[in-house]
């Protein structure tokens, strides 16, 4: 380490202002705030400076994303080798799932850091870190098969029409890792959903990678007649985005972001709540296989329970004020869950419901805000 | 006005203005719903790009010559009634010669009425002008309108389909078989609207004094 700061130090002068590589010292300092403590302090007037910035908290959610990125692994190797019904053990599932997430991996990195590079140095800014987690979060909401060049090219439409159209880090309207995988989903439907893609090879080798929401759409088989069973989907025995399957590794993500306080508890549970409380309207009712699936079954299935932890909680695109998280993610569950049900084209509701309600984020947040000065008027009166 | 000057620096000023510093489409914003709506090929586009062309120039000639006799108080209704006119000609002219094209654009040849950029232009301009210097102005503004259109589709098209006037370029040159696919979002309006927001987008960065103070 020491060699690398004294390395850095020593082409210092070339980037700094004067130094004959002045425009790209958005670059050089990206790399020495990623490695070392930065030594940057504030110029003018009085602020606080919290010891955990934004590159110390977007570390904490890749922290907490870690158990859902090795389950995926292991399972993206388990759903393979069970398809083609080949003797497998734990460390040949973690080995394969790795050689198929790592290329994701590395396009997600490769292309959104290059993106954000290229824009920090054109508007001479330095590189924020929230690509940090949007690049690890893109490959965990893919399927394991999706063509690389089509996530390249989800990766530039997110980071430039979703952050950096409306400035950057900080000031985007949408989730731009939900952003990259609603524009695969509306530009190759094909790569995105159906019953090919979920797991490794369904797509030549002729057998099934349906999802459990794919079947339930398909409205030919309930719950109950399913292959598989409650304890699958609580653990992620099931196909799916790499990710979003296990919904053990997903709460243990979801308390780590808690506890560290990064995450909005508020958030997590309204949605949850919401969506519970929507699921169990609809079994009432209950005219097709999705509207009769248990409520609880519905927030282990698919992407509900990711988006709910990681996508929703996204501080810049969701709710501001403690009141108006509690709608956003009651919202928000609602939201999934009618999506589901009424549009089976559609299964993946988490998705659109988030990216709705993100838009309707600072609307929530101003009425909450304008009630509250309101009530703080006519006390004074 | 005497012929010396038709193409006075005014005159020129008002052909090329619109074109890009006070485009209809990406700087007034008006006219957007036709852009959204006929972008996805190429050749309705353009279909659509000639009519409003014959129909604003001409009506603003229209307008202009008549604009001392018109009550201010019906200003707008005689204006429609000029423009709508001048849309059923362009609609029967498109049904007799270019059926298809026609049937393609269904109703918006007829929406061309409601298009903001015709009545603005008749109101700020031909209400207020001489006869040719109107006539530019309608085909500064239908050329304006005309780029955009074109350029959004060329890449709709492009992009959404693979083909351009309908000959399927990209297969041609061969790369599906390098597992290239048509892009479905580009035929969806959303993607209309994010390709004419890039427009505006690189524009601005160009002519800094388009953006609005905050």
């Amino acid at each position: 380490m020491k060699l690398v700061k004294n390395i850095l130090e020593s082409v210092k002068p070339l980037f700094i202002k004067g130094g004959k590589l002045e425009k790209m010292y958005p670059a050089y300092d990206a790399f020495e705030t990623f490695l070392f403590v930065p030594d940057h302090t504030t110029k003018s007037g009085s602020h606080i400076r919290d010891a955990v910035d934004l590159k110390r908290t977007m570390a904490f959610v890749v922290l907490s994303l870690i158990p859902c990125i090795i389950f995926g692994m292991w399972n993206i190797g388990d759903q393979y080798y069970s398809a083609i019904s080949a003797e497998t053990n734990f460390l040949n599932n973690l080995i394969f799932g790795f050689w198929k997430f790592l290329p994701l991996l590395v396009v997600s990195y490769a292309v959104g850091l290059s993106v954000e590079f290229a824009f920090a140095i054109s508007r001479g800014h330095s590189v924020n870190e929230g690509y940090l987690v949007t690049g690890m979060l893109i490959p965990l909401i893919m399927p394991v098969d999706v063509p690389l060049w089509m996530l390249a090219v989800s990766v530039v439409f997110a980071v430039v029409i979703g952050k950096e159209v409306f400035g950057g880090t900080g000031m985007n309207i949408l989730n731009p890792a939900l952003t990259a995988r609603a524009f695969l989903f509306f530009a190759y439907p094909s790569y995105m959903s159906g019953d090919k893609v979920w797991v490794h090879g369904a797509g030549t080798d002729g057998y099934s990678g349906e999802t459990i929401l794919g079947a339930l759409a398909s409205n030919t088989s309930s719950w109950d007649n399913l292959k598989w069973s409650f304890n699958d989907a609580l653990i992620g025995y099931i196909p799916g985005s790499v990710g979003e399957t296990s919904f053990i590794a997903i709460i243990i993500g979801a308390l780590i972001l808690i506890f560290s306080g990064v995450g909005s508890w508020r958030i997590i549970l309204s949605t949850f709540l919401g969506g519970y409380l929507t699921a169990l309207l609809f079994n009432l009712w209950g005219v097709n296989f999705l509207m009769s699936t248990p409520a609880h079954i519905h927030l282990l299935i698919g992407g509900f329970a990711f988006g709910a932890v990681f996508m929703s909680t996204d501080p810049v695109s969701g709710s501001q004020t403690n009141k108006g998280k509690i709608i956003y993610g009651l919202l928000i569950g609602f939201f999934a869950i009618v999506i589901r049900v009424f549009n089976p084209a559609y299964p993946e509701g988490m998705m659109l419901a988030i990216l709705l309600m993100n838009v309707f984020a600072p609307l929530i947040d101003h009425y909450i805000v304008d009630a509250s000065i309101k009530k703080r008027l006519q006390r004074i009166n | 006005m005497s012929k010396s000057n038709l193409l006075s620096k005014r005159t020129k000023q008002l052909l090329s203005d619109p074109l890009d510093d006070n485009n209809p489409i990406t700087v007034q914003v008006l006219g957007i719903c036709s852009a959204l709506a006929i972008t996805v090929q190429l050749k309705p586009a353009i279909v659509m790009a000639l009519s409003v062309l014959v129909v604003l120039s001409v009506a603003n000639v229209i307008i202009s010559l008549m604009r001392k006799v018109i009550p201010s108080r019906i200003r707008i209704i005689v204006q429609l009634v000029v423009v709508a006119t001048l849309v059923i000609l362009v609609d029967q002219v498109l049904r007799a010669f270019v059926y298809d094209v026609s049937k393609e654009l269904s109703v918006f040849v007829g929406l061309i009425i409601t298009n903001c950029i015709i009545m603005g232009r008749l109101e700020a301009f031909g209400m207020a002008n001489g006869p040719w210097d109107s006539f530019m102005d309608g085909l500064g503004n239908s050329f304006g309108y005309a780029w955009i259109l074109i350029a959004v589709a060329f890449f709709r098209e492009l992009l959404g389909s693979g083909t351009l006037f309908g000959y399927p370029v990209l297969e041609s040159l061969g790369i599906y078989e390098l597992g290239y696919e048509n892009n479905g979002m580009m035929i969806l309006p959303p993607m209309a609207l994010i390709t004419v927001g890039i427009i505006i987008w690189i524009q601005r960065v160009r002519n800094i004094k388009l953006v609005e103070s905050k």
